[in-house]
């Protein structure tokens, strides 16, 4: 299958980029890996009248941690996120799902905002910011807007980003004594997760100080188990506590039966999942240091 | 749209509509078929080609983006006329069969050993898990990577010791 | 892997010589298909119908025509004109070309466009207006062959029902008296889902019919290029001689490129039309929806035991699924193909099958995957029966098969269904397995690991394959007997040509074919050539499928080399002055008994064939063979694989897997291994994810590579391949094939390892395939997680 004719525009600055969405929005999508985009195009499944290349414009593609917390550009390819040192020392969850998205081809291209932006319910970014309680930056001629992670996801593919918006950054706060985990089901290397959980433990005085989870591919977009959450805040990290917030992440997804597993099944993943993950991140944030 | 790709190592200038895909430039307007196709779906990355030395979907990326780049396909490969150690390798592992996975493959291949030179079985695997073969089962494409990983490292090595000698018998003998 | 000695320059069979072939590949240099360009080429793109079972009330195509780019746009019934809209299938049933006023099946083709540009092609289809009107569709067989069931076939004259053809074969009596007498009775269902062989290179061609010259030359993915263009000129009614049919480098056949696709016929009606050379390459989406699909077996077998494990019969009643149309290619007399195999490598007294073929709204085909024309679906039953019945009867599962196995001074061995086995030693294989497995070991292991409740589980197969078809009298494609051919030609300076009627997919022909001719006459390898694959310059054969090569093609290599190593001992006593009798032959030296300095060498006495030679006699040095096997060659062997189940999620992992084949005398090691290794992981992607399904409206599912999953080289496990050598006694070099073997006994060993770990829950069959959900929900139904 071959895309549809579109007009293809490359700017050079950012500003150029929000001009043009400001007044064509509604009609064009950004082009940034196009991982996503440009499957959907030879699908035929979009026929937008115009792609906006990002490419070209400087400046986005930094990971760099600043005033307490780490900002990932609009540019910043998967590949780049596997192979920072800064994610692998202080963002355990966010390096341990970097590796896991799609195949290393793709994350050659595909980007971590464009994921984001993308919003497939079956996206494992997604679930990473909800669990990091993230924030997302969002530019437009008319100025910047932070939407909280939490509050992004609106349904499949869709975010509360205008058509004349721009993602060109996550905000992920840094939080010492953290451990964290991506722990993905997939039936091969490059196939969208059966279910996924991402996990992160901020340990406090010998307990859980806060917990983040966030779910992949068990609902209609990615979610955020926050009674699970609820439960694990201030509690000490005892098998009961995490097995009880396994229970508690299990019952916030929602997931449909497909060719990948029932329902049930699928529940049961992020049940063992969530346990694992927990236990994993409890372990790594007192390895850190964080007691 | 013009673009100007460097392929090859030479320039190349094509007018295209931006919606061509750089599988489509490489393989019908230049000429090099030695990209090929194998799904629909971005799945199979027998399109596989360097893009700035990275290994890329070519199948899944726009020729117009392509545009003031440099693009390494299978035909590149050759070294002043002969095959590469990687090439070689493949041939002497029995790394393909078919060959229609072999390009890609071989792309893959380059820029994992140029990223590591060493490679260990599970690391192979890893980095070629974005490319499909159907016939081989992938233990040969193993056994030939790491091979020429172990040519390039010996012959870079004794390039390392004649560079070596010669301070050393500037010295006198020991 | 071993090797013969490598002293001899020649290395001619048992040397593990490097791919000519892969020369080309590894610099991109192949010239497959879709790299054929001809001047004005124009491109074809086909509509097909969403929808699997419908009425077409309406096609409209002005709006494509008139769309810049576009060349002409075809119908059905512009193709029922010249009485092309329907074309024969290679099961005697017909098949529409492009659909007239009813589909069939969702992806099936309904309109073709040819434009200038390939996007423009594109671009015009989805201006093509067709109004469907929908019928219930029929995706189960079981379904179709119910009394009130919308009948598919409309257009078949005297098709009342959806049913296609009932086949049997073997002693019904004997065999249920076996059974009425049994001390104890397995039985099992399962189903051999419709799994696609998916080549990395989809289908397509070339096709150009030059107005000038009434040359018809098609660029074509042909597994069987000869076959392929009889079949052409028959039915497109073209003089077969200005037909050629060139089938270059494929990426990959698997069975996928034996039929005629639709595609293939309206691209050269549209160039013969037209005028211009016209190119169709199908996309992945095309590929698995409507292409050969393979399996689709709704299998229940069941197995006789005296009380000490000793078969006694075995008896199988299968649906099979043939989708709308029945153009599954098999021999002509084996509506179920060699299904009858399935007692496999046991001593099995009394037996009977029945198959009976049913149309669904489904994509046409059958037999493909590596199948040996149904070999796989059979000897999963019997290997699945095998493992079941010693979970039944509290035994080892090794020691039940070696308590029933054909023993060797069996052979040749009549199989109750009338099969005779060549050759086989299937206890050597079995033992030398599980020697290399560390059995013992890993039983105990096993035993510790669920004493902690945690589950491993060690699956083997051990089956025999019957490939090589095969003797003309039973076997024809489509009426052609299933000989197959080789032509050699030796030059004066020694050098040869080898065409063969064969048409390797990647097996490695240029190589291994020359190796063949380097035994029989001592030409080094590197100086054979070997051709094929293009009609008008190699003699007829009848393809690459069926693990048939070896057996008939390398046969015909063999026996022509002996008539030209005949011919240069007539010349060898000519120019030694010896009497014919006197001269011996050895690695390409002729020379005189008991003067073994008196010498000549295969190149001298080639130059002397046009340069020297006695009264009388032809010049030359060249011959040509057809050669009709006498019987099939059965290669066998035993795989064995341990897994370890994750139990909170289901997954099962490969911790081991070993793997003995023995196909006779191997002419290149490493190419056998190679094949192995491939086989073994398309085993492992049948057992593990591999499945096309449909929903209630006929809708596919696994329609694409997101879907149709094909293991990457991360999930692909690692093999441990040995071999034993039982040679075929009736093949010229003892060979028997090779190119099959894993893909048909592996699935078994793999699902058989996950029944095992599973057993002691009392789980005896999860369905093909195998996925983690499966195995959790098993689990959970038994309450063990």
């Amino acid at each position: 299958m071959l895309p549809p004719r579109f007009d293809y525009l490359a700017p050079r600055s950012l500003d150029e980029a929000l001009e043009f969405l400001d007044g064509h929005g509604d009609d064009a999508k950004v082009l940034a890996g196009g991982q996503s985009l440009i499957p959907v195009l030879k699908l035929r499944f979009a026929s937008p009248a115009w792609l906006v290349d990002i490419n070209r414009i400087p400046g986005l593609d930094e990971i760099a941690e600043q005033d307490g917390h780490l900002r990932v550009g609009a540019l910043v390819r998967h590949r780049d996120a596997e192979r920072s040192p800064v994610l692998r020392e202080r963002y355990p969850t966010m390096a341990e799902a970097a590796p896991q998205v799609s195949d290393p081809l793709v994350r050659n291209l595909g980007t971590v905002c464009g994921s984001l932006a993308h919003a497939d319910p079956s996206g494992d970014w997604g679930a990473v910011m909800l669990a990091m309680d993230a924030d997302l930056v969002a530019r437009s001629k008319s100025g910047t807007r932070t939407i909280a992670a939490r509050d992004f996801f609106d349904g499949p593919f869709t975010t509360a980003l205008r058509p004349d918006e721009l993602l060109v950054e996550a905000r992920v706060p840094a939080r010492p004594g953290t451990g964290g985990a991506y722990l993905k089901l997939e039936r091969k290397v490059g196939d969208f997760a059966t279910a996924a959980v991402a996990v992160r433990v901020t340990m406090s005085d010998g307990r859980i100080g806060e917990a983040g989870i966030g779910l992949t591919a068990v609902g209609p977009n990615n979610l955020k188990a926050t009674e699970a959450e609820v439960a694990l805040a201030g509690a000490d990290p005892s098998d009961e506590a995490f097995r009880e917030a396994a229970e508690l992440a299990a019952r916030a997804a929602s997931p449909s039966a497909d060719m990948r597993g029932s329902v049930e099944y699928k529940r049961n993943v992020v049940r063992v999942f969530t346990e694992r993950g927990l236990r994993r991140s409890v372990a790594m944030a007192i390895a850190d240091g964080g007691a | 749209m013009q673009v100007t790709v460097n392929v090859n190592g030479t320039s190349q200038t094509a007018d295209v509509e931006p919606r061509l895909l750089l599988v489509h430039l490489l393989r019908e307007r230049l000429g090099l078929t030695g990209t090929h196709i194998g799904c629909d779906t971005t799945s199979c990355g027998a399109c596989t080609v360097l893009l700035d030395g990275v290994p890329i979907k070519s199948c899944t990326y726009l020729a117009v983006q392509a545009d003031g780049r440099s693009v390494r396909t299978v035909e590149g490969l050759v070294e002043g006329g002969k095959p590469s150690p990687l090439q070689a390798a493949f041939k002497q592992e029995h790394g393909l069969q078919c060959g229609f996975c072999t390009p890609g493959m071989l792309l893959a291949a380059e820029a994992l050993l140029a990223d590591n030179p060493d490679p260990t079985e599970e690391q192979v695997r890893w980095a070629l898990s974005g490319n499909l073969c159907r016939c081989t089962g992938y233990m040969n494409i193993v056994k030939a990577v790491q091979a020429a990983g172990a040519a390039m490292r010996s012959a870079a090595g004794v390039a390392e010791a004649e560079t070596a000698e010669a301070p050393a018998m500037a010295g006198g003998a020991q | 892997m071993t090797e013969t000695d490598a002293g001899t320059a020649i290395r001619g069979l048992g040397h593990s010589v490097r791919r000519k072939e892969d020369d080309r590949f590894v610099r991109g240099r192949g010239t497959y298909v879709d790299d054929v360009k001809l001047p004005g080429m124009l491109h074809m793109a086909i509509l097909r119908t969403p929808v699997a079972h419908a009425r077409i009330t309406r096609i409209d195509v002005e709006a494509a025509k008139a769309h810049p780019g576009v060349v002409a746009v075809i119908t059905g019934r512009d193709l029922d004109a010249h009485g092309l809209a329907w074309m024969p299938t290679l099961s005697a049933d017909t098949q529409a070309v492009l659909a007239l006023d009813k589909v069939v099946f969702q992806g099936q083709e309904v309109a073709a466009v040819v434009a200038d540009d390939p996007y423009v092609a594109v671009d015009a289809l989805e201006l093509i207006d067709v109004d469907y009107d929908p019928l219930p569709a029929v995706v189960d067989p079981r379904r179709a062959l119910e009394g009130d069931a919308p009948l598919i076939r409309e257009d078949k004259e005297g098709q009342t029902g959806n049913h296609i053809f009932h086949w049997e074969k073997g002693d019904k009596e004997a065999t249920d008296r076996a059974f009425a007498e049994a001390d104890k009775v397995v039985s099992l269902d399962t189903f051999y889902p419709r799994c696609h062989p998916a080549p990395l290179e989809t289908c397509g061609c070339v096709a150009d019919v030059d107005p000038a010259t009434g040359k018809c030359t098609i660029w074509l993915t042909s597994q069987a290029p000869h076959a392929h263009r009889t079949l052409f000129a028959l039915v497109a009614g073209l003089p077969e001689q200005n037909i050629r049919i060139i089938s270059p480098d494929l990426g990959g056949g698997f069975g996928n490129k034996v039929p005629i696709y639709p595609g293939y016929v309206v691209a050269t009606v549209a160039s013969l039309l037209i005028g211009k050379p016209v190119k169709w390459i199908e996309d992945r989406t095309e590929n698995l929806i409507s292409t050969g699909f393979a399996r689709d077996y709704h299998m229940r077998g069941e197995m006789a035991l005296s009380a000490d494990g000793k078969i006694t019969a075995l008896r199988s009643q299968v649906i099979a699924d043939h989708g709308a149309f029945n153009a599954a290619a098999q021999p002509s007399k084996f509506p179920a193909g060699l299904f009858h195999i399935f007692t496999g490598a046991y001593d099995v007294p009394a037996a009977h099958c029945e198959v009976d073929g049913v149309y669904t709204n489904k994509a046409p085909g059958g037999i493909a995957y590596r199948c040996s024309f149904r070999v796989t679906e059979a000897s999963y039953l019997i290997e699945r029966l095998v493992q079941n019945a010693a979970v039944e009867l509290g035994m080892d599962p090794a020691e039940l098969r070696r308590r029933n196995f054909i023993q060797p001074e069996q052979f040749p061995y009549r199989s109750a269904v009338g099969w005779e086995y060549d050759s086989g030693d299937y206890p050597k294989a079995l033992d030398l397995a599980l020697e290399k497995l560390g059995y013992a070991e890993l039983r105990a292991e096993q035993k510790e690991k669920w004493a902690k409740g945690e589950l491993m589980g060690i699956g083997i197969a051990s089956f025999t394959e019957v490939v090589g078809a095969g003797h003309g009298a039973d076997f024809d494609i489509a009426g052609l007997r299933m000989f197959d051919s080789a032509e050699l030609r030796v030059h004066p300076t020694g050098k040869a040509i080898l065409k063969i009627g064969v048409q390797t997919q990647g097996q490695g022909h240029e190589t291994t074919f020359a190796q063949i001719v380097a035994g029989e006459l001592g030409i080094p390898p590197e100086d054979v050539t070997v051709m094929h694959g293009d009609t008008d310059n190699t003699p007829y054969g009848l393809g690459t499928y069926a693990s048939r090569s070896t057996p008939v093609g390398g046969a015909a290599t063999a026996m022509v080399a002996r008539k030209l190593r005949d011919k240069a001992t007539k010349l060898a006593a000519h120019l030694l002055e010896a009497s014919e009798e006197d001269i011996e032959y050895a690695e390409g030296r002729f020379s005189v008994r008991g003067a073994p300095d008196r010498a000549k060498t295969i190149q001298d006495i080639a130059f002397a064939a046009y340069t020297n030679l006695p009264e009388g006699m032809e010049a030359g040095l060249e011959g040509v063979t057809y050669y009709d096997p006498p019987n099939m060659t059965f290669p066998f062997g035993t795989y064995c694989v341990v897994v370890d189940i994750d139990k909170g999620t289901g997954e099962w992992k490969v911790r081991k897997m070993v793997a003995v084949d023995d196909c006779g005398v191997r002419i290149n090691p490493l190419i056998v291994e190679g094949q192995i290794h491939g086989g073994l992981a398309e085993g492992y992607a049948i057992a593990a994810m591999q499945l096309i399904t449909f929903d209630e409206e006929g809708n596919c599912i696994g329609q694409n590579f997101t879907d149709y999953l094909l293991p990457t080289s991360w999930e692909t496990p690692s093999f441990e391949t040995y071999e034993t050598v039982t040679p075929s006694p009736h093949h010229p070099i003892g060979a028997k094939g090779v190119g099959e073997s894993a893909t048909v006994g592996s699935p078994a060993a793999y699902v058989n390892a996950v029944l095992d770990a599973l057993a002691p829950l009392g789980i005896t069959n999860i369905d093909l395939p195998v996925t983690s959900d499966k195995v959790w929900a098993a689990m959970h139904e038994k309450g063990f997680v």
